[in-house]
Formats: C-alpha cells, structure tokens, sequence
C-alpha cells in the first residue's frame, strides 16, 4: 500500500499537475500555445537538434561498439573512461566547453567566424552541446552488446572469404541492431529535454536559437502558465511513449533470449 | 585477427577528441593567463564556497535518501510480481525519462504554497519552495531511478540459502535483513549511490526554478555558472566550472571501479 503512495507522489501527482495547469482555462488557451510561431520554431528546431544527435551518436556508437571489442589494443579502458565522461559533468559545464571552445573569444571560434560559421548563440552550438550530453548513449549499449558477442563470428566471415566492410554490415551490424536501438531511443529522449547545456550556448533568440525545453522556461518567466505547462505535457508525453517503447523492446528481447531464438 | 585496427582506431579517437575532449579541454587553456592565486581567488571565493557546500550537502542528503527509498522500491518491485508491480517498475523510469525543465516548473508549482503538496504542508508549516529543503527534493527526485535500477537486479538474484540458513538458526527478520540481506546490497547500494551522487551534483534544470537562487543561500553550483557567464564573467565561469569537472572525474573513477566489483562479485556468485 505503501508502495502506491510513492507512484502517486512520484508519478501520478506531477503527471497529473502538468495536465491540470495546461488545461486549466480549457482546451482553447492551451491549443493556443501551438497556434505562436516561435513555439512552433521552437518545436521544429528542437526535433531537428535531435535528429542531428541521433545521427551523430548513432554512427559514433556503432563505431566505438566495433573498434573497442573487436580489436586489441593498450589503454582501451582509457578510451571507454572518456566515452563515459559526458555522463557525469553537469550539463552547464558541457555548455560552457561548447561555448569556450567554439566562441568567438576563443581561436577555433574565431576562425570559424571569419569563414562564415557561426557555432555560439547558433543552432550549430545547440547541436554540439546536445552530441556532447548524449555522446556515450548509444556506444554504452553497443559495447556491451558486441563485447558479449565476441570477435568469433567476424574471424568466421574472415575465414569464409568476406572482406572487413561485408563482414562488419553482414554480421556486426545486424548483431548490434537491439543496442543500437535502445541507445538511439534513449539519446532521442534526453535529446529532445535537454535544458542546462542548451542554455548557455543558446544565446535565447526567439523563432532562431529557443528549443522547447528553453521556450518552456521563456514562457514560465512570463507567466504564461497555461503555454509552459501545454509544452511540458507535449515533451514528458514524447519522453514517456520513447521510454515505454523501450521497456516493451527489452521485454520482447529478453523473452527471445530466454526461448534462445 | 581482423583487419583494419589502426583506421577504426584512429577514427574513433577522432571523434571522441572532437565533441568531447577539446570542448572540455578549453575550459581549462581559457585559464592560461591567470596566475593560481587569482584562480584560487575566483574559484574558492566565498560565494563560490557556499554554492560548493550547499550543492554538495544536498546531493548527499538527496542521494542517501534516495539509497533507501530506492531498495525499499526495488525489494517491492521484485516482490510483487503483479499487475501492481510491474505499474511500479514503469513508473520508476518516469524521473528519468522527463525532461529537467519540465520537473522544475511541475515540482515547483506542486510544491509551492498554492500547490496540491505544498498547501497541505505550509498548514503544517513546512516550507519548501526557495528552501535547501526543495532543492533536495529536486535531486532526490531525478537521482531515485538510478539507485532502484542498480539495486534492482541484485535483489533479483539474491541467493535465499544465507537468509534460509540464518532463518533455521533462529535470527530474527531484523537480524537477517541487518546481517545477511544489507551486507549482500552493499556494493550496490553504493554504486547506485555514487550513480545518484554524480547526477545531482551537476543538475540544473530540474533545480533552479525550486531553488530560489539566492546567492549564499539558495544558489547551487552549476547556477553559479550561468550567473558569472551572464556577467560576461568567462574566467569566473571557468573556474569554477573546473571545480566541478575535477569532481565529475573523479565521482566517474569510483563509479567505474565500484562497477567492475559489482560484476566481479555478481560472476562470483
């Protein structure tokens, strides 16, 4: 019984106090929010950030997943220590290395600048800081996908007469394709929520550098309550249904293992 | 051996060297022409010390706090294999899977005096809202998952004969649960604490809207960042923020470590 009251302070009460302040003046205000331009920039910008991430990411972590467990090499536990790394700085500081290093106070930024590419307050440092949050999502789970595979399979297309490329298409990847999803639907998500490090390097301009999380908190300074609060109900519904789509993929994944298909 | 180590490598490293260890490794070259007392100045300076022992205090308070709840969560999850139980188990994720703004704006009109929560408790006179108090809530609430999701598994394949055994000679359910069951959890429970431990220290969204953000007061590490930035401050916001990586480094070393014995100890069973 105990039990339940924990789900309903944890998770029925905030879920259910989103929904109530979104539609508290009713259906109409809160449709309303959707109906402003730069929410809608927001929501695009936000969606296009996240595709970048996942695109990233995803090639990273297939990557990483083969180059650390099909090979041997010294100072590998070095490597998986930096890959690790992003998940436990703050977010702020992950902005903040964005915006020292691309700036333009910086060289690199400058230089960059001067060529035309403009990486702090732009979208491009939003895509940055949100690769550098999201960066060890999907390699965690193909490593430890792949290193329990082991390299046998790969030597066997090897010694059948396949090339590196085929046998890492033909074998690898579709050995990786459980991780690789799981990986991308939990970068997906923190992608798509992500606050801190988005908010030193988005320089806040409306319709231009303003994702949803940040147009969130634009809205909630205002207090428009009923426009933060329909938001926060679009992004927790997203991170819910990725999160459930998840947990469903793992349960069907581990029933097949059990039946050893 | 397979071909192709030294491009796959190289690539690799690459990448890594571009999205994660330039961007950090500026943080500190945009300090090379400061002197260490002026960074010692900037970066322990007594605004920065309050922020550095109210984050760490309530990061600690939040993640012990979240130790308990969270084998307490995690004993009954794996107990009841119910309907109930497996609503449990899915809600476990729902702090992890929302994103930190919107557990900001949701926590702290939950909690602040006109809230559902919060108005039953400022009739007991509790505040919370602009309060350490609500900043730990905050973190407790974001850290919990981490620790029911390290525990959790354990718990599932707890070997019963110790507790049978114990059971047999006479100890009573306290004893058990104190000498055989906690002991068991112990790696556990301090990797899902040092888990818990690395993520409140550094988190922003879900805080500062609950926080109050009142400098000696109510004012967290991370914010102290985004202030000096705000002042075009960027040695301020660099020192500090090198503080906090160095603790973020060492907090992933013990993690890591405290990882590998888990699994070493779960391959031994």
């Amino acid at each position: 019984m105990a039990a339940f009251l924990v789900l309903g302070v944890l998770v029925v009460l905030p879920l259910a106090s989103i929904v109530y302040e979104s539609l508290r003046l009713g259906l109409g205000p809160a449709l309303a929010t959707f109906a402003d331009p730069y929410a809608r920039d927001a929501i695009v910008l936000t969606l296009l950030v996240a595709l970048a991430a996942i695109v990233v990411n995803g090639t990273f972590g297939v990557l990483a997943g083969w180059t650390l467990t099909k090979y041997r090499f010294p100072g590998k536990a070095v490597l998986l220590t930096l890959i690790d790394l992003p998940l436990t700085v703050s977010p702020v500081v992950a902005g903040l290395a964005v915006l020292v290093c691309f700036g333009n106070r910086s060289p690199l930024g400058a230089w960059l600048e001067a060529h035309g590419v403009q990486v702090a307050f732009a979208p491009l440092g939003i895509v940055l800081a949100t690769i550098f949050v999201t960066f060890p999502y999907v390699a965690r789970e193909t490593i430890a996908l792949l290193n329990e595979t082991g390299r046998e399979l790969e030597e066997a297309a090897l010694g059948l007469g396949a090339g590196v490329w085929q046998s890492f298409v033909r074998v690898t990847l579709p050995n990786a394709r459980g991780a690789l999803l799981n990986g991308l639907l939990l970068c997906n998500a923190r992608a798509l929520g992500e606050f801190g490090a988005v908010s030193v390097i988005s320089g806040r301009i409306r319709g231009l550098t303003d994702t949803v999380p940040l147009h969130i908190e634009d809205l909630y300074n205002e207090d428009n309550l009923v426009g933060a609060f329909t938001l926060a109900a679009l992004l927790a519904a997203v991170a819910i249904t990725l999160t459930l789509i998840r947990s469903a993929l793992e349960h069907r994944g581990r029933t097949r293992r059990a039946i050893g298909a | 051996m397979i071909p192709g180590r030294g491009i796959a490598l190289a690539i690799t490293m690459l990448v890594i060297a571009i999205f994660v260890i330039v961007p950090l490794s500026s943080i500190v070259l945009s300090m090379a022409g400061i002197t260490p007392e002026r960074f010692v100045s900037v970066a322990f300076s007594p605004r920065a010390l309050a922020a550095y022992r109210l984050s760490l205090g309530t990061s600690l308070a939040a993640s012990a706090f979240d130790v308990v709840a969270g084998v307490w969560l995690a004993a009954v999850i794996v107990g009841e294999r119910s309907l109930a139980g497996r609503l449990l188990n899915a809600c476990v994720d729902v702090p992890f899977a929302v994103p930190t703004a919107v557990t900001g704006i949701t926590l702290v009109t939950l909690y602040g005096p006109n809230g559902w929560i919060g108005s039953l408790l400022a009739r007991a006179g509790i505040g919370i809202v602009y309060t350490p108090l609500g900043i730990t809530l905050a973190l407790a609430f974001v850290g919990l998952p981490f620790v029911v999701r390290t525990v959790q598994p354990v718990i599932a394949t707890l070997p019963r004969e110790f507790a049978q055994a114990a059971s047999s000679l006479g100890a009573s359910r306290a004893t058990i649960l104190r000498r055989v069951t906690l002991p068991l959890l112990a790696p556990a429970m301090l990797t899902g604490f040092a888990l818990a431990l690395a993520r409140t220290l550094g988190e922003y969204g879900s805080v500062i809207f609950i926080a109050g953000n009142v400098p000696f007061k109510t004012e967290i590490v991370p914010l102290i960042i985004v202030t000096r930035l705000e002042e075009f401050d960027y040695v301020g916001a660099a020192a500090v923020a090198t503080v906090s990586l160095v603790a973020s480094f060492v907090l992933l070393l013990a993690i890591n470590a405290l990882q590998r014995r888990l699994i070493r100890l779960r391959v031994a069973e």
